[in-house]
C-alpha cells in the first residue's frame, strides 16, 4: 500500500497491563513519575510483574476509504487496539500513525444526565464528541427523526426505556464526519427496524470514504460492509485476509475444539468415533454453496451391539444459534450398532442456508426414552461460500433461502 | 484533544463538519501516537495544551450548565444550598461567641468579618476539591471519548465561580445590612478571589493524578480540610504573636484569604508581600505543573479506569 492511500497504521504495537489492581495503581504512580522524567520510547518494553501483553507486537494498515472487521474472542486485544487508535491510552511499544481526526461509534449517550431532558443532553452529548452549537442547530431536526422519539425529546432522560436512550445517543454520534472511524458493537441498538437504519446509515459513512475498523462478533454482518478481517487472538494479530477465511479462523478459536466434546458416560457403550463432511468421492468436503447436498458420515463403535439406536443431528449457526434438528426416528429410520463399529451416512440436500459458517451437533441415543449414549456439539463444521447475499440490494440475505414466487394478482 | 499524541500535525485538524457529503480533507493531517513522553517535545506540549484549552471552551460550558441545571432542577431549595451553609455556620459561631464560649476578636461587625471568612474559606475548599471531583465524575466519559480533557477543569473552575456568586449575593445583602461605609480596595476583591481560587485548584489539580488512583486522597482532602479551617485565620484574626502566627507563616492560604477580608472590610492589609508570593508560587509554578502533570498522566489513568 503506498503511504499516502494509508488510512491507518500500526507498527509493532504492544500494550501491556497488569492482572493485579493493588500492582495497576503502583505501577500507574511510577509510570506518571517516569513519564514526567521525559521516558523515551524504548523504556517500557520489558513485562513487570503480574503484566501480561494485552496487545502483542501488532501490525495491519487499512487504506483511505477501506473498512475492516476485527473480530477474535473476549479479551483479545480489540478494545485495546481501538483505544490506542483513539488516543485514550499509549501504546507501549510501536507507532500508530492516522490520517486525519478519528472518531467513534463505541460508547453512545456519553455524558447524558438523567435529570435534563433529551433536547439538552443532545447538546451536551454532541460537544463531548466535537460538535459544536451551530453544527447541533442546523442538524437538530435530522437528529431528532433519526432518534425517533417524538415527543419524549423534551421529557427527562430517565423517563426513556434504555432503547431510547441508546437510539438518541447514536442520532448524535452517527452526525459525526472524522476521516478514521471506530465502531465497537454499536449494532446491538433497538429495535430491528432501528437496527437496520443504524446499519444503512453505518454503510453511508462506510462509502463515503473514511478508514474503518468494525469490531463485531456478528459476523454475518460484517460481510455486508467488508471483505477483510484482522482476527486476534490473546492480544495477537492471527490473521489478516478474506473475511471468508478470518471467519473460519475465528470460529476455530471460538468454538469447543471439536476432538474434545466427546461426553461418553461408559467405555464400554456405543460411542460417535468420528463425523464428517465429504463428497461424493468420498473425500472431505468444508466448503458449500447453497443448494448443494450435504453429506454426513457418522462412525459409531461400540463393544456390545445397540439395538434401535436413534440419531438426532442440530445444525448450529455461531451466530444465530440453533437452527434445526432432525432425528432418525422422524423418518422411521431404524438401525442397530454392531461391533466393532457402524458407519451411518445422513444426507442433507439442496441446502437452504446462506453464506456463512455452520455446525453439526450430534447424540447418541439407544432404544429407550432416556437411553442417551453419547453427544458431540459441535461435531464439525461447513461453510456456505456462496452465492454472495446482498442485504441492501435486491438480493437475498440472512441464514435462510426461501423457495418463493411473485405473481402479478387481479384486483 | 489527543492526550498521548507525540508528533506534530501537518497542520490543525479541520472542525468536524456536518455534512452528507464526503468530509475528507483535502490536506492530509497526522497524527502519530509513540510510547515517548510528551515532555520530549516541550514546546509543541504546551502548544496542545493551549490549543485544547481554547477548543475545549464550548464543551467546558455545555458540562457547566448541564451539571448547575442538574443540580438545581431536583431541588426545592434551588440556590439556596449554595448559601446556607455559610449562614448556618457563621449562625452557630455568633451565637457561640455571644454565649462566651469563644473569644474571638475583630476589627468592626463580628458577623460579617466571619460570614466573609467562611465564604472566603469554603470558595478555597471548593477549589481545592473541584477537579479530583469533577475528574472523578467524568471517568465514563474519560474512558471511552477522546476529548480536551482540560475542559473538565475549566468546568471545575467555572462551578467554583458560581457558587461563589450565588454566595456573594449574600454578602452584598450583608454589606447593606451591617456595614455602612466600604473600603475602595474592595474593588481590588475580585483579584484577591481569583488568587484564593488559583490557589486552591493548583494544588487539587496536583492531587488529580494520585486522586484518580487512590480513593484515599479525596478522603484525605475532606478530613484535612476541617482541620485546615481552624489552622486558617477564618473565624479569628491573625495572630501577631509567636506560635499563634505560625498560622500565617506556614499555612499558604493564610495571606491569601487575610489579604481578600481585608480589602473587602478594612482598606489596608498587613499581608501584602506573602499573599504576592504565595499567589506567585501557586499561579506560576504549581498551576503549569498540575496541567502538565494532568495531561501526562491522564492516559495511564485512564489504563486503569
Amino acid at each position: 500500500m503506498a503511504q499516502g492511500d494509508v488510512g491507518i497504521s500500526l507498527e509493532d504495537v504492544s500494550k501491556k497491563y497488569c492482572r493485579r489492581l493493588r500492582t495497576a495503581l503502583w505501577y500507574g504512580v511510577k509510570d506518571i513519575a517516569a513519564e514526567f522524567s521525559g521516558r523515551s520510547g524504548f523504556s517500557h518494553r520489558k513485562l513487570r510483574a503480574s503484566e501480561f501483553w494485552a496487545v502483542d507486537q501488532v501490525s495491519f494498515q487499512v487504506g483511505v476509504g477501506e473498512c475492516v472487521a476485527m473480530i477474535g474472542p473476549n479479551g483479545a486485544g480489540k478494545s485495546t487496539i481501538l483505544k490506542m487508535i483513539n488516543g485514550l491510552i499509549k501504546p507501549d511499544t510501536g507507532r500508530i500513525v492516522l490520517r486525519g481526526q478519528v472518531g467513534s461509534l463505541i460508547e453512545l449517550g456519553t455524558g447524558f444526565n438523567p435529570v435534563l431532558t433529551g433536547r439538552e443532553n443532545i447538546y451536551v452529548n454532541a460537544s463531548i464528541l466535537g460538535l459544536s452549537r451551530n453544527m447541533v442547530d442546523q442538524r437538530l431536526d435530522e437528529i431528532l427523526d433519526f432518534a425517533e422519539i417524538g415527543d419524549f425529546i423534551d421529557a427527562p432522560v430517565r423517563s426513556y426505556s434504555s432503547g431510547m436512550t441508546v437510539r438518541l445517543g447514536f442520532s448524535v454520534a452517527a452526525h459525526l464526519r472524522p476521516q478514521v472511524l471506530l465502531i465497537d458493537e454499536v449494532l446491538a441498538v433497538g429495535d430491528v427496524a432501528f437496527k437496520m437504519k443504524c446499519f444503512r446509515h453505518i454503510l453511508s459513512l462506510i462509502n463515503s470514504g473514511m478508514s474503518v475498523i468494525v469490531v463485531s462478533h456478528n459476523v454475518n454482518l460484517l460481510s455486508r460492509v467488508t471483505d477483510r478481517a484482522l482476527v486476534m487472538d490473546g492480544g495477537r494479530l492471527c490473521f489478516d485476509g478474506a473475511l471468508s477465511e478470518g471467519s473460519a479462523c475465528y470460529q476455530s478459536l471460538v468454538s469447543p475444539r471439536i476432538d474434545e466434546t466427546g461426553c461418553v458416560t461408559d467405555k464400554d457403550q456405543a460411542r460417535i468415533a468420528s463425523v464428517e463432511l465429504i463428497n461424493d468421492a468420498g473425500d472431505p468436503q468444508q466448503d458449500y454453496w447453497t443448494g448443494d447436498t450435504l453429506r454426513v458420515r457418522m462412525l459409531f463403535t461400540t463393544t456390545e451391539c445397540v439395538l434401535g439406536a436413534r440419531i438426532n443431528v442440530n445444525v448450529d449457526s455461531p451466530i444465530a444459534g440453533l437452527l434445526a434438528g432432525i432425528s432418525t426416528p422422524l423418518t422411521n429410520f431404524s438401525f442397530d450398532i454392531k461391533a466393532p463399529s457402524t458407519v451411518v451416512e445422513l444426507l442433507l440436500p439442496n441446502l437452504p442456508l446462506l453464506v456463512g459458517n455452520y455446525l453439526l451437533g450430534v447424540t447418541l441415543y439407544g432404544a429407550e426414552p432416556g437411553d442417551f449414549l453419547d453427544r458431540r456439539t459441535p461435531a464439525c463444521a461447513f461453510k456456505i461460500i456462496g452465492p454472495k447475499t446482498n442485504s441492501f440490494g435486491f438480493g437475498q440475505s440472512h441464514i435462510f433461502r426461501l423457495e418463493h414466487e411473485w405473481n402479478l394478482a387481479k384486483l | 484533544m489527543d492526550a498521548v499524541e507525540s508528533v506534530q500535525r501537518d497542520s490543525e485538524l479541520p472542525k468536524q463538519r456536518l455534512s452528507e457529503s464526503v468530509d475528507v480533507d483535502d490536506t492530509p493531517t497526522w497524527v502519530v501516537y509513540t510510547p515517548e513522553s510528551p515532555l520530549r517535545h516541550p514546546v509543541r506540549l504546551l502548544r496542545h495544551m493551549i490549543r485544547d484549552i481554547v477548543s475545549g471552551r464550548e464543551l467546558a460550558w455545555r458540562l457547566f450548565v448541564r451539571n448547575v441545571k442538574a443540580q438545581y432542577r431536583q431541588s426545592v431549595l434551588g440556590y439556596a444550598w449554595a448559601f446556607l451553609p455559610p449562614v448556618v455556620t457563621t449562625g452557630v459561631f455568633v451565637f457561640l461567641r455571644s454565649q462566651k464560649v469563644l473569644n474571638f476578636d475583630a476589627p468592626g461587625n463580628y458577623t460579617v468579618y466571619l460570614l466573609v471568612g467562611i465564604v472566603l474559606w469554603q470558595t478555597f475548599v471548593e477549589s481545592l476539591n473541584a477537579p479530583l471531583r469533577m475528574v472523578s465524575g467524568s471517568r465514563a466519559m474519560l474512558a471511552k471519548v477522546n476529548f480536551p480533557r482540560e475542559a473538565l477543569l475549566v468546568t471545575a473552575f467555572s462551578e467554583v465561580v458560581f457558587n461563589l456568586a450565588i454566595r456573594l449575593t449574600l454578602i452584598v445583602a450583608v454589606f447593606i445590612w451591617f456595614q455602612p461605609g466600604l473600603p475602595s480596595t474592595l474593588l481590588l476583591a475580585p483579584l484577591g478571589i481569583l488568587a484564593l481560587i488559583g490557589l486552591g485548584m493548583s494544588i487539587g489539580v496536583l492531587l488529580v493524578p494520585l486522586g484518580l488512583l487512590y480513593t484515599d486522597v479525596g478522603r484525605g482532602m475532606g478530613l484535612i480540610s476541617g482541620f485546615w479551617m481552624f489552622l486558617t485565620p477564618v473565624l479569628y484574626q491573625p495572630p501577631q504573636t509567636w506560635p499563634g502566627n505560625l498560622v500565617l507563616w506556614l499555612n499558604p492560604v493564610s495571606p491569601v484569604l487575610s489579604v481578600c477580608r481585608d480589602w473587602m472590610l478594612l482598606g489596608n492589609t498587613l499581608y501584602f508581600t506573602e499573599f504576592l508570593m504565595v499567589t506567585a508560587v501557586s499561579l506560576l509554578f504549581l498551576l503549569p505543573l498540575g496541567l502538565v502533570m494532568y495531561r501526562l498522566a491522564m492516559p495511564i489513568l485512564i489504563e486503569r479506569m
